[in-house]
């Protein structure tokens, strides 16, 4: 251990996963560097256009993070640049960074794109995939953070050449700096998180699938550009080869993945089948007339929460062709202009299918920068080029102190790489935890001004945008009206009101003209109210006694032809801004202490897990189990899917839990009451009939799932038919018995993918494929068979599938429609045997197997608690797992504030996974804790008693229970708003009957005066 | 008539539309200036005398959009609105108030092309009604003059 241990950490990489990673340790208390090698952060996913499985809009969900990043006081972002090397240990390592030279002073680039106008070099769009072309000085995509341009110097003229020039000469804000330099420095870091992603599979190799040679042969990234609304033909098909629209679309599955012999890819890659499945249900949803769409596939591997629903609704509602076989060849036909695609299906017959499009799935790949990049850092990677790291320590690579999350861990979807973010996230706090705070900025705010009684004194700025606006908009115009308007004090125009230095100016002219309300006339409150509300912070005002006016975004970029009209409408709303502004007010916004203790519900592997995290990080954590022994379904796992020996590392973590002076265990307890919200939650547990009392400010539920107990294939009925882990209690004690049989079957799928269980277990065909391999470690002469609808072995864990099947495992699919058959063997002298009878679809006749051990692979059900779910008010959906805040960027938090989800209470997951999730929901739960206090939103509703009739209608109107009647005192019966609770929607007040709500910044009377200043008569 | 340009007050909630009306300014789409926006909350907060002031106050047309049923940024605000406007734009023309002068729709913060389609749907069908002549306010001095003069 180090003496002095550096309050800051580095994240490498500025995809999802390191973004994630830095907002969880910058909202705990430490300086983050973020260094990223383009010249924006949002890697792949700000490519992407929708999101499996709930096609959410991959940009939307996304911008709020990259906004967070780019404003975020202890984030500094190292755009353009690369670790070339990382010296020292952990606590204080010297880290040396390269940075090109972006050859644009940052300070002053507006981001008004004037540059890009007349910049005469073009090159590859690497956003879009290299569908088109842009500039040589760009932008990556318009949501980029830091939204500044960049020069491409490997392209640009005038670098290049010494010739041009252009860009200088038309940038209004002289950003433009030719003589830029890289630079070398070193920065200082405790802790160092590797989220560096993946490069997609090139395909040009394989030859028989034509890409390169055909412009209508795709990769799915390039594909997912051309669906993206923001993409080249603005999600509109066509083929790129003739520009008509495409009629049937096949999607070739595991390009670059599962495969060992056109690449040496021989793991799975994880989200190609969602991906496929969600392109293919956009690119219907997109095309105005009926579309083909044929997913060919090996195994349909949709093991994720959500996932086998969306294959289920792709087949049955969407009509999307799956068809499993593997494409020999792609042949690009001259004279139809078809696409003939070779391929045997399923009864053995050779076929040729004609389509117009072909898109290849291709997988996730480590490139050679990063195997390198990994070497300068000196981590063990696999063979396979990922991350080496352990299933009890799934986010920590080879060398003490350096993390790592995301892709390059192993390849996985973006869900799980912001679980692991979250994880690594935690396991650099735990290191640094002794330093936080000591590194981070606190921005000291200015006493606020009392306006109460004072009338309103407006000033107006009025925006140019460099000529964003004043190109269309008069600006001077709007400027001289806004001086005629009631309660207007200060009027002037800006050439960029949001500049620093224009933000130092209206600070002083707040405070030299006694301006209570301020009106921004500029681009769009949605990118830019945070800072003017900072601008009045620092000038003494209430940050909600601004108003902002859209008159770019929505006036002078959208009615460039119309400037009369524009300017008009410029008019309109400063004159409707000014209305509402006269009856601002300033709002308080509650502040609640937040109670430092933490409670986890449930003591199996991720409950200790979280607990012991949190504890790592200096908060006492207390964990309630119902059971007398901590470490729950972990305790009949034999091995981990690597290997490892799930016994003793659990035993070592329950001991060390147990030691642990900041952890208070609960065994034999219940939960039986929750009062409070976020920060002060008050518990009660019920222990040996002893009511306990505990508080705290955040609770984690980690309560888990069990095995499903089957009511088929003779289970409970014939001895030799257990489930999967009544084979791992076997072999965990090397049982006798399993030495003896000659023959085992295993069956998949029991009490998952069907009808009342629709959901895939995800863990049952590696756990099958692992204890196969075990079996057959056993006795090798042992014939063992597993009867399986589609192998599920993602990820890495695709090996041990490889591997079962040169050991001879036998591999046999069936359909759900004709499940194999099960019956004691009829042979009285074979009666402890079983027959096992399977249609084979290959050979489409039924086979018969005569076995002595038949292993049911059983589905994982939740341990559904409602009463949980009330207390804490969170959902369950109607597989009965928990419902987080957001499928993809949320997946270890409740929408309930200060409630987080772990393990398998979410979803079926292995170790690793439920490991990393814990550590995840523990980083989400720091970052609060850190906080000591939280600020509620001053847009919060509230109730007048006096004019309240007491009908409920708030009560039942309000998602989040905030309102609620009164229960003492002089208006009992009357309605009372929670403001912590209240989100500031206006639900209730919209449905008030009475009147007796108002939300404050948007009340009924300042909505009124904006109407009845718009100038309709 | 012909320079005659209807005035149509736009609630577009702060997490959809109000997005997708941005980014159809990114996007440099164009459409016609007839809309004056009012940024809420949530469609939820619209409530229905907001709708009947604006036509009081000489609205041609009112617009209200937010999130697609689902996607609500609280959760379940839109599903109030959707029901709410359900009733009201019926009660609306029971009143005399013509179908075309009330549009509500769904619009995701992404959706700029669909924002567009719908701004141009919602103006030329309040241009293709004409002036709203229904429900406005009088004004009250102007008022007892005529009826002074009718005396």
């Amino acid at each position: 251990m180090t003496q002095t241990i550096t309050g800051a950490a580095m994240v490498i990489g500025g995809g999802i996963a390191g973004i994630q990673s830095a907002l969880d340790l910058a909202g705990s208390g430490f300086k983050v560097y973020m260094v990223e090698k383009t010249p924006s952060i949002g890697g792949v996913m700000s490519q992407l256009d929708k999101t499996f499985p709930t096609n959410d809009c991959s940009m939307c969900i996304m911008s709020p993070k990259l906004v967070e990043v780019g404003r975020h006081p202890n984030i500094e972002l190292i755009t353009l640049a690369e670790v070339t090397a990382v010296r020292g240990e952990k606590g204080d390592f010297q880290v040396d960074i390269h940075q090109k030279p972006r050859y644009i002073d940052m300070s002053k680039c507006i981001a008004c794109g004037e540059c890009t106008k007349k910049c005469p070099k073009k090159v590859n769009d690497n956003y879009n995939a290299g569908l088109i072309k842009r500039k040589a000085i760009y932008v990556p995509y318009p949501q980029s953070v830091p939204l500044k341009y960049a020069i491409d110097g490997e392209s640009c003229l005038y670098i290049t050449k010494g010739k041009c020039g252009n860009c200088a000469k038309e940038c209004p804000a002289g950003a433009i700096n030719y003589e830029d330099k890289a630079k070398d420095f070193t920065l200082n870091v405790g802790a160092i998180i590797l989220a560096p992603g993946f490069s997609a599979f090139n395909p040009k190799g394989m030859d028989n699938l034509s890409y390169g040679r055909h412009p209508d042969i795709m990769t799915s990234l390039e594909f997912e550009r051309m669906l993206s609304a923001s993409g080249p033909t603005s999600g509109h098909l066509s083929r790129i080869s003739d520009h008509q629209e495409p009629k049937k679309i096949a999607w070739l599955q595991c390009v670059g993945s599962r495969d060992n012999n056109q690449c040496s890819n021989s793991y799975c890659s994880s989200v190609c089948c969602m991906y496929a499945i969600k392109q293919a249900i956009i690119a219907k949803e997109h095309a105005p007339y009926p579309l083909d769409c044929t997913i060919f596939f090996m195994d349909m591997r949709t093991h994720g929460k959500g996932f086998e629903a969306c294959y289920n609704e792709a087949k049955h509602k969407h009509g999307i062709d799956f068809k499993r076989s593997r494409v020999h060849t792609v042949v690009p036909d001259n004279r139809t202009r078809e696409l003939m695609l070779r391929n045997v299906s399923e009864d053995g017959t050779l076929r040729d299918d004609a389509y117009d499009m072909v898109i290849l799935s291709v997988g996730l790949e480590i490139p050679e920068e990063l195997r390198s990049l990994a070497g300068k850092l000196d981590v063990d990677l696999m063979p396979s080029g990922f991350c080496r790291t352990q299933t009890f320590s799934p986010v920590s690579t080879s060398r003490d102190g350096i993390y790592v999350c995301g892709v390059f861990q192993g390849p996985k979807d973006i869900p799980q790489s912001v679980i692991e973010a979250g994880s690594a996230a935690m396991m650099a706090g735990a290191d640094l935890f002794q330093s936080r705070h000591t590194l981070t900025k606190r921005v000291e705010k200015p006493a606020e001004t009392d306006i109460r009684g004072e009338s309103p004194r407006i000033g107006v700025f009025v925006c140019h945008c460099g000529i964003n606006i004043s190109g269309v908009v008069d600006v001077p115009a709007v400027r001289d009206y806004a001086r005629t308007l009631p309660n207007v004090a200060y009027v002037e125009d800006n050439l960029y009101t949001c500049s620093q230095d224009t933000q130092d100016i209206m600070t002083r002219i707040i405070r030299e003209q006694h301006l209570n309300r301020i009106i921004v006339a500029a681009c769009s409150p949605k990118t830019h109210e945070p800072l003017f509300q900072e601008t009045l912070i620092n000038a003494g005002l209430n940050k909600y006694l601004l108003e902002f006016v859209n008159i770019r975004n929505q006036d002078s970029w959208v009615h460039r032809n119309n400037p009369a009209m524009a300017t008009a409408k410029a008019k309109d709303l400063v004159r409707m801004a000014a209305a509402k502004a006269s009856q601002l007010e300033s709002l308080v916004e509650s502040r609640l202490d937040i109670d430092q203790r933490a409670l986890v519900i449930g003591g199996g592997i991720s409950g200790l897990s979280a607990a012991k995290a949190l504890s790592r990080q200096g908060y006492h954590t207390s964990i309630i189990e119902r059971f007398p022994v901590l470490g729950g379904q972990a305790r009949k796992i034999h091995q981990t899917a690597q290997g490892e020996d799930v016994g003793e590392q659990l035993n070592d973590l329950i001991a060390s839990v147990a030691a642990d002076d900041n952890i208070t265990i609960y065994n034999q307890a219940e939960l039986t009451g929750v009062e409070g919200f976020v920060g002060n939650f008050t518990s009660t547990v019920l222990q040996n009939n002893e009511p306990i009392t505990i508080e705290h400010g955040v609770a984690v539920i980690a309560t888990g799932a069990s095995e499903y107990r089957p009511d088929e294939y003779l289970y409970g009925k014939h001895p030799r038919v257990i489930t999967g882990l009544e084979l791992d209690e076997r072999l965990k004690i090397k049982a006798s018995s399993l030495q003896d049989i000659k023959s085992a079957v295993f069956i998949q799928c029991v009490g998952s993918r069907e009808p009342g269980r629709p959901y895939c277990s995800r863990i049952c065909c590696t756990h099958s494929v692992l204890s196969a391999l075990h079996l057959k470690e056993i006795n090798p002469e042992m014939n063992v068979y597993v009867l399986y609808r589609d192998i599920r072995t993602y990820g890495e864990r695709e090996n041990l599938y490889k591997q079962a099947r040169e050991k001879g495992v036998i591999f046999i699919r069936y359909d759900q429609e004709h499940k194999p058959d099960v019956k004691a063997c009829d042979d009285p002298a074979k009666k402890d045997f079983i027959d096992v009878t399977v249609t084979d679809p290959i050979l489409g006749r039924p086979m018969s197997i005569e076995t002595d051990l038949l292993i049911l692979a059983s589905a994982i059900v939740p341990n559904t608690d409602t009463n949980l779910a009330q207390f804490f008010k969170v959902p369950v959906n109607e597989d009965g797992f928990f419902v987080e805040a957001h499928v993809k960027l949320n997946p270890s938090s409740f929408a309930t504030d200060g409630v987080f989800l772990c393990g398998m209470a979410h979803y079926p997951k292995p170790i690793d996974e439920s490991i990393a999730q814990a550590l995840a929901a523990a980083s989400c739960a720091v970052t609060l804790l850190a906080k000591k206090t939280i600020n509620t939103s001053g847009t919060v509703a509230e109730a007048s008693p006096r004019d309240c009739a007491g009908c409920g209608t708030c009560v039942a109107v309000c998602p989040y229970g905030a309102p609620s009647m009164r229960t003492s005192g002089q208006f009992v019966g009357k309605a009372e708003i929670n403001p912590v609770l209240c989100k500031g929607c206006g639900a209730c007040v919209a449905s008030c009957r009475s009147g007796a709500l108002v939300l404050k910044g948007f009340n009924d009377g300042q909505i009124m005066s904006m109407i009845a200043a718009a100038g309709l008569r | 008539m012909s320079d005659w340009e209807p005035k149509i007050i736009a609630f577009f909630c702060n997490w959809c539309t109000y997005g997708a009306a941005d980014l159809a300014g990114v996007s440099r789409m164009e459409y016609p200036p007839n809309i004056r926006v009012i940024r809420i909350p949530c469609s939820g907060r619209v409530s229905p005398k907001f709708i009947l002031s604006a036509f009081r106050e000489g609205a041609d047309g009112v617009w209200v959009s937010g999130c697609h049923p689902g996607d609500c940024h609280y959760i379940e605000g839109n599903y109030y609105a959707r029901r709410k406007f359900a009733l009201f734009k019926n009660l609306l023309e029971h009143t005399g108030i013509e179908p075309g002068r009330l549009h509500f729709s769904w619009i995701s913060s992404a959706e700029s092309t669909k924002f567009v389609t719908v701004v141009n749907d919602v103006v030329s069908s309040v241009k293709a009604l004409g002036p709203a002549k229904r429900m406005i306010k009088q004004d009250p001095l102007n008022t007892v003059s005529v009826t002074a003069a009718t005396l």
